[in-house]
């Protein structure tokens, strides 16, 4: 537009000087409608004309809500207060597929924001889906970044194709949550009043067997009632603290690719440890906590962000660790969540910005921290602020032992993927399948997605 | 039914123009083109356009987030929704909705407005009351609906608690109630329209055949039966009709009320056909599904022309 010459002379001749009514209204109308298109800021005129609304202004879309939420509007105020009160959009839209299709579709119409964030396992099938932008060494640079200041695990993840498809803010593991009052009975603290040592599947099951005398019941939680999610994380962590797991998925989820005899032998542990009645058999997510809150059960696995829920809750005494190792190696399931780029033609001056506003939100990943999740910005992780952080710093090496959910372009958090192999778990656990029914069940219900060409 | 027909004005054939004719207004008039070229544009170009496409995709593999239609697929997209249990049972719901909202949105606006037409005063008062939920947008219904359905403090659960029923998880997450919930704000929102309908039938029929039917010594309620039935029986074919494209086009409250769940005990076609498009970005496998789902409206839609045409030509042998 800008290299084109004014258009100064009138498009018609002056010969059709006998201007009739009709014309002049037209005119009028028209200019009537040029004003507002005039100035291009104004909401109207970037609508009609697709032009940004205000190009200084970063669009961020996220999917934080509840206390996430409130410490995410507290970064982006951190933001505003950097460069100005009119520098950010935000907009917190609801998690789960919903989200990742409104980025889609946005991204697929050339509409997408500046900035997104997205967990680390769906940027995979977004990436693949051609919806992002790879950040360059540059990027990092341009605003002092490198790869050495970020969480080995969650970047060595997010690498795909030789490149960068996302910048982690955390590492978000499945965590354990403990009652000190029935720990304490148990004799399973220590002097400092935190969880013993419970390395190895023995030493495990015997702490097991005395929270269950001290509750006359339960022992341990895990919520797979009306819930999909915690069953995966629960079978997915203790799977791969096996030694020669295989992925579960493999080929971007065209081949089943699971070690039928290891994810016998976990589901099978996790049948014994109901029948035993340490385990519960039915449970959905908010009991599962309520059990371990009320003293009825020891032990509670649960995502670490749910620090925030047993933070209110009045006169409880609990306590977060890593989840130990039972098995051959030390593993605990994860996802992150990650800034992306998504695919848009932007200026150098635009990267620099979106760059800039990532680097504003990782500065604040101290913030972040207070709601469980495990930064994936060193500076912060490595501080000494984070390192006295009670209970946080009791469970942040589980980031160097994450295991993220295979790429598939069905998978990741959330994911049809997690909801069907997820059912089948929690039904395994409630005793109503085996676990050979719940392996050709998921077989079953996976043919559809294993045998149809990836859409992306 | 045989007293009747002489005094019924059923009008077989619409005065529609006879297909010669049509052309030649045409060509008289090329104006017309202009006035319908406003509607006849945006209606290519969003409902004629993209239904071409949906056909033509439902043999690709068609990508959301590639352009173009794809590698070929043959009938594959068909097959795996023939296969597919999910895709049999979000057909199943969408028929139980249809089940369940039909016949009380057809009956009840019926006996809404046969009462208020009764009203000698403030009948404006009864046709707002009923058409008002109406004009609302989904978004709203399904908000007030689902705190109305909420377990522990909602609206319903105290009357269901003093009737001395368990509001226990409540109505919307309970696999076997979800849908009667969904039905329930459903039919209080659309009766409104049917309701004004039959209001508007109610009062073509004219007085005097009442006034004959009482000298006869009909009581009111063979009054109904004999004079108001039959000479509404053409609003109220167009009135089923209606609805049973409009239940089984359901998306809306079942999208927001429930999102499909619990589990997938509520998710209807369209709602599976979203998810096939939009997030497994399978636009290929939704059209395919898409194109099923139309030909069920469409074999439906028929058969209830066909039973109706059956019934108007018994109507006017007898």
């Amino acid at each position: 537009m800008s290299n084109r010459p004014p258009r100064s002379a009138p498009m018609r001749p002056a010969a059709s000087a006998g201007i009739s009514r009709r014309r002049l209204l037209g005119a009028g109308a028209l200019a009537a409608a040029a004003l507002p298109l005039a100035g291009c800021s104004s909401p109207l005129g970037a609508g009609l004309l697709g032009t940004e609304l205000n190009p200084e202004t970063l669009v961020y879309w996220n999917l934080f809500g509840g206390g996430d939420g409130v410490r995410m509007q507290d970064m982006q105020d951190g933001y505003r207060e950097l460069f100005g009160p009119r520098s950010l959009q935000a907009t917190t839209l609801a998690w789960g597929n919903p989200y990742y299709s409104k980025l889609t579709l946005a991204t697929v119409g050339n509409q997408p924001p500046d900035v997104a964030v997205a967990h680390l396992t769906r940027a995979k099938p977004l990436w693949n889906g051609g919806l992002l932008d790879p950040i360059t060494e540059e990027d990092l640079a341009g605003v002092g970044l490198t790869t050495e200041d970020f969480n080995a695990q969650a970047w060595a993840t997010q690498r795909t194709d030789d490149q960068n498809i996302a910048i982690p803010l955390d590492t978000h593991p499945f965590t354990l949550f403990y009652n000190r009052e029935v720990c304490e009975q148990a004799g399973l603290l220590d002097s400092d009043g935190l969880l013993v040592d419970l390395t190895g599947m023995d030493v495990f099951e015997a702490a097991l067997k005395e929270i269950s005398a001290v509750t006359g019941g339960t022992a341990i939680t895990v919520a797979n009632v009306a819930e999909t999610s915690t069953p995966w994380r629960f079978f997915w962590t203790l799977y791969n603290q096996l030694e020669g797991a295989t992925p579960f998925l493999s080929d971007d989820g065209a081949t089943i690719s699971v070690d039928e005899e290891k994810f016998l032998e976990v589901t099978g542990k996790i049948q014994e440890w109901v029948e035993q009645g340490w385990l519960n058999s039915a449970l959905d997510y908010a009991t599962s906590q309520t059990e371990m809150f009320t003293g009825n059960a020891g032990f509670y696995l649960q995502g670490e962000w749910e620090i925030a829920t047993a933070q209110s809750i009045d006169g409880l005494d609990f306590g977060m660790a890593s989840i130990p190792q039972l098995f051959d190696k030390p593993a605990v399931q994860a996802d992150s969540h990650t800034f992306i780029l998504p695919r848009k033609e932007r200026s150098p001056q635009q990267r620099q910005q979106a760059m800039e506003f990532i680097k504003a939100m990782l500065d604040q990943s101290m913030i972040w921290a207070e709601g469980g999740h495990i930064p994936a910005y060193l500076t912060t992780a490595e501080s000494e602020e984070y390192l006295a952080l009670e209970p946080q710093r009791h469970y942040a090496d589980s980031a160097d032992h994450a295991v993220y959910d295979d790429p598939a372009w069905y998978g990741g958090s959330g994911s049809t993927f997690e909801d069907t192999v997820g059912a089948q778990l929690g039904l395994v656990q409630q005793g109503a399948l085996t676990p050979e029914q719940s392996l050709a069940a998921i077989r079953n219900q996976l043919a559809i997605y294993t045998s149809t060409p990836s859409p992306l | 039914m045989t007293t009747m027909s002489p005094t019924a004005p059923p009008t077989p054939r619409a005065p529609a123009a006879p297909p010669g004719r049509g052309g030649k207004v045409l060509r008289r008039t090329p104006q017309a083109w202009l006035f319908l070229a406003p509607f006849a544009l945006i209606y290519l170009a969003f409902m004629v356009g993209p239904m071409i496409w949906m056909f033509v995709a439902s043999f690709f593999n068609t990508s959301t987030v590639r352009s173009g239609l794809g590698s070929f697929a043959g009938f594959d997209n068909y097959l795996e929704m023939f296969a597919r249990d999910d895709f049999w049972s979000s057909l199943w719901h969408t028929l139980q909705f249809t089940l369940y909202t039909v016949p009380p949105l057809v009956v009840l606006s019926f006996v809404l407005a046969v009462l208020t037409n009764r009203m000698s005063r403030g009948q404006w008062f009864f046709r707002l009351a009923f058409f008002l939920p109406f004009i609302l947008p989904s978004a709203t219904i399904s908000l007030i609906w689902v705190f109305i359905f909420t377990p522990a403090n909602g609206l319903w659960s105290l009357p269901a608690t003093l009737l001395g029923m368990d509001p226990g998880a409540g109505i919307l997450s309970d696999p076997s109630t979800a849908m009667i919930g969904i039905a329930i704000a459903t039919v209080w929102w659309t009766i409104g329209f049917n309701f004004v309908l039959y209001l508007a039938g109610l009062q073509e029929i004219p007085r005097e055949l009442y006034e004959a039917a009482a000298v006869d010594g009909a009581s009111p309620w063979q009054q109904i039966r004999r004079v108001t039935i039959p000479l509404l029986s053409r609003t109220t074919g167009l009135v089923i009709l209606l609805q049973i494209i409009a239940s089984l086009k359901i998306f809306d409250q079942v999208y927001l009320m429930t999102s499909g769940g619990p589990g997938i005990a509520t998710q209807v076609s369209l709602g599976l056909i979203t998810n096939t498009a939009f997030t497994d970005n399978r636009v290929g496998a939704a059209s395919a599904a898409s194109v099923l789902l139309f030909l069920i409206i469409l074999v439906i839609a028929l058969l209830q022309q066909v039973v109706s045409r059956i019934g108007s030509k018994r109507e006017e042998a007898s």
